[in-house]
């Protein structure tokens, strides 16, 4: 895709004991990029972005991250890569017995020896940055999903990370808070010049977006591309997945063994007695 | 065929491998946590709070128990020296009943069923909603941050809850017996103060709480940190936590006062 990887996964395959969950994946993510993994549930993604982080070890294959191989890295090297990376949760998960500016200020605290005068300002500052400035006092019980989300958003960019992991962002998000969240990641993108990598299954938000997409199907990446390409590309299960069609090369029904008439008492002998 | 006499000594053999297995894991576990206490002496503060959770907020119930207890000794205590003409040795009973048996391990049964057990579900839903993951994705180690310092915590709260539940016991014995009783006050007093030892008493009574306390607060963290991520696998930790606390309580209880009296 281009000349600069930040990320770069090299025929990297993972399994849980026995279930192959990855097979040969082999991506690349320039640097600065916005990129979205989509893929049904239970497609891998996750694992994916899970093998990045370095909380998994691929069974085979690289894992490549500004030139260094996480696979390799011992406790302290992780600790290392992790203090210059974000992760927004799912569900945010914010630390509920901390206030919303100690939630913020917490991996500031635990990674740099600034004044209190100075935390203050940048808590401020990344509040500001995602609508919330004046929320600082409150609890994280106190917060609507759409809130905690964006306040796991500015958490996570306390330190100015230079890669972001978006797990499911949009997941349980109303449509106005959805809309904040996918404008807050394209901003932050664009201003603070990360490489970001998006997990989602939100096709339309996610499209209008990124950079570029990678579809993951069965552990094996299926198509790629530009959103403007995919939303044109001839490939049916691309298709089907863009455009949420209930039936195509991936069935609506499950592959029953019997028939429904048979299931239903209605062979040749007709009705049962 | 032989099937119903195997099946119970499968299981058995199943349950003791069990036990083991999980007694080596809880070792691994002290060790890990031990080797990442660096973070509790260095912000302290990060302990005094979980002092406060877990020691001060079980006061109430800590004072209020001791006193009810010492209040119970003084009456039983009395009816039964009062048999045999004795009843001036009841600060004597009362103050060694309490040092050396009831107060540690009261207080320490108190102290798994208050504070070990919230331990156990603060840090088991932490883990649920994904919080522990955070702390690890930021690069913290949550062992060293949210593990260790609650440790420590009820590791220095149990013998002080300890030695108040025993305060108190006594005062409600001196209220019982010197107040409502009528037993001379001096006498009540100096009783208790020739029976009781510093050493031999009340140092080995505290000893014991520390041990309660190691054992209790490890068992609440442990149980808390493996917790099934769920609600239900919560709920069955917590319960753990209070039901294996009381049996280690007291059979730790029997091996020490086996040793110590």
């Amino acid at each position: 895709m281009s000349i600069d990887p930040f990320i770069e996964l090299r025929n990297v395959s993972f399994a849980y004991g026995e279930r192959l969950i990855l097979k040969n994946i082999n991506l690349t993510i320039p640097r600065g990029k916005l990129v979205a993994v989509m893929g049904g549930s239970g497609s891998g993604k996750t694992t994916l972005l899970r093998l990045i982080s370095g909380q998994f070890r691929a069974k085979h294959g690289e894992v490549i991250v500004d030139g260094k191989n996480v696979g390799a890295m011992n406790q302290r090297e992780l600790f290392e890569h992790r203090r210059r990376m974000g992760l927004l949760f799912q569900f945010g998960a914010l630390f509920t017995d901390l206030t919303v500016f100690e939630n913020i200020a917490f991996p500031i605290r635990e990674h740099t020896r600034l004044p209190e005068a100075m935390i203050r300002d940048l808590v401020t500052l990344k509040l500001n940055a995602v609508g919330l400035r004046g929320t600082q006092d409150l609890m994280p019980a106190e917060l609507s999903g759409g809130m905690a989300r964006r306040i796991a958003l500015a958490r996570a960019i306390a330190l100015d990370p230079a890669l972001m992991l978006y797990d499911e962002p949009f997941t349980g998000l109303d449509p106005i808070s959805l809309g904040v969240i996918a404008h807050l990641i394209k901003k932050l993108n664009d201003a603070l010049g990360t490489t970001a990598i998006m997990v989602t299954h939100d096709v339309h938000t996610s499209l209008d977006i990124v950079d570029h997409v990678y579809f993951v199907s069965n552990g094996e990446i299926v198509a790629e591309g530009t959103p403007d390409e995919v939303r044109a590309s001839p490939s049916p299960w691309v298709h089907q997945f863009v455009y949420g069609e209930a039936d195509g090369p991936v069935h609506f029904a499950f592959p029953a063994k019997t028939r429904l008439e048979e299931d239903l008492g209605l062979g040749q002998g007709g009705h049962h007695a | 065929m032989l099937d119903f006499l195997f099946a119970p000594l499968r299981k058995l053999g199943h349950m003791t491998i069990n036990a083991i297995w999980r007694l080596g894991y809880i070792s691994r576990f002290l060790v890990a946590l031990l080797a990442a206490s660096g973070q509790s002496v260095r912000r302290f503060s990060l302990v005094i709070r979980e002092v406060y959770f877990a020691g001060v907020l079980s006061l109430i119930i800590i004072v209020v128990s001791g006193l009810f207890v010492g209040m119970v000794l003084g009456l039983q205590g009395y009816n039964t020296l009062a048999r045999f003409g004795s009843s001036d040795a009841l600060g004597a009973m009362v103050a060694l009943a309490l040092l050396r048996e009831l107060g540690p391990v009261l207080a320490a049964l108190l102290f798994a069923s208050r504070s070990g057990s919230a331990m156990t579900a603060e840090i088991g839903l932490m883990k649920a909603t994904e919080q522990l993951d955070a702390m690890n994705m930021m690069a913290v180690n949550p062992l060293a941050r949210v593990i260790a310092p609650r440790f420590w915590a009820g590791v220095i709260s149990m013998p002080v809850l300890a030695a108040l539940f025993n305060v108190m016991g006594i005062f409600g014995g001196y209220l019982v017996g010197v107040v409502m009783i009528g037993i001379d006050e001096g006498t009540y007093w100096s009783q208790t103060r020739n029976a009781v030892d510093l050493h031999y008493d009340i140092v080995n009574g505290l000893v014991k709480s520390l041990f309660f306390g190691i054992a209790v607060t490890l068992i609440a963290v442990f149980e808390g940190h493996e917790a099934t991520p769920t609600a239900a696998g919560v709920s069955a930790a917590t319960t753990r936590t209070v039901v294996t606390s009381a049996l280690v309580i007291l059979a730790l209880d029997f091996i020490l006062t086996a040793f110590m009296f």
